[in-house]
């Protein structure tokens, strides 16, 4: 079943991916992360059980970023709402020269 | 391994990648949310599959009881929850997204073949808490205690950019 993971895992990473690529919505960004986040996880699990539960360890560590990450980021993206009125990343283009 | 666990593993898999589709292909916030948080149950589903029931329940209070609430709850409170109208790219720039993440697929699927011994080492045990707070509280301990910092850090600096006004 390590296989059958590790092959969800990378399905699942692509997935997060092509929204990050496809979408312009600053919230939907951060939930693709999370989707990648979640994918390298699975692969951590499945192969704590070649390697010992150090990878738990490890999926415990990722999702306690994940949180702060959540956190932070979702503050500023209400700080970007609040001088833009959006959450698109196109409308954000003060530094284009 | 039988057909019931490999049954139930490919079902958690398939509800796994067909709610994630859904996620990246849902315009309005909210449902993608929703759907996403379908991706992290059956994930949880899929983690206790794999020997790893501790990490199972954590995914499901901190991915889908914290995080994917802070998520909905911020939606909500910039009023979000309609699809905007800029938000897909054009139709040229996702064929090259879906070209870029094929590829990308390809080759995570290409590295990880073949690389590892696929048996278990040890054999599944019933009790995987005990190593894996014994293996956070003392190999790791630091980093554990670091990760406290970086919370306290992150909900300082979430409160200091939310708040209303920021003088800087």
């Amino acid at each position: 079943m390590i296989n059958e993971a590790l092959i969800v895992s990378a399905i699942l990473f692509s997935i997060g991916v092509l929204g990050v690529l496809t979408r312009r919505n600053a919230i939907i960004l951060f939930m693709c992360a999370e989707l990648m986040l979640n994918a390298v996880n699975l692969s951590f699990v499945a192969l704590a059980k070649l390697h010992g539960v150090t990878g738990h360890v490890f999926v415990v560590m990722v999702m306690t970023i994940a949180a702060a990450e959540a956190a932070v980021g979702l503050a500023i993206v209400i700080s970007v709402f609040r001088q833009f009125g959006t959450v698109e990343m196109s409308a954000l283009r003060t530094l284009r020269g | 391994m039988n057909g019931f666990y490999q049954f139930q593993f490919y079902f958690f898999s398939l509800i796994a990648i067909v709610s994630a589709l859904l996620f990246v292909t849902r315009k309005n916030p909210v449902p993608a949310a929703l759907w996403l948080v379908n991706v992290m149950f059956a994930l949880s589903g899929l983690y206790v599959m794999l020997d790893a029931p501790f990490v199972g329940v954590i995914q499901v209070l901190v991915y889908a009881g914290a995080i994917m609430v802070v998520f909905v709850f911020v939606v909500m409170l910039l009023n979000l929850g309609r699809a905007e109208v800029g938000d897909l790219r054009s139709l040229s720039a996702r064929l090259g997204a879906g070209f870029v993440s094929l590829a990308l697929l390809a080759n995570l699927l290409v590295v990880q073949r073949d690389r590892l011994p696929r048996t278990p080492l040890a054999p599944a045990v019933d009790n995987v808490v005990t190593p894996v707070a014994a293996s956070l509280f003392t190999d790791y301990l630091v980093a554990f205690e670091l990760t406290s910092v970086v919370l306290l850090v992150a909900i300082i600096g979430a409160v200091l950019l939310a708040k209303k006004r920021v003088t800087v």
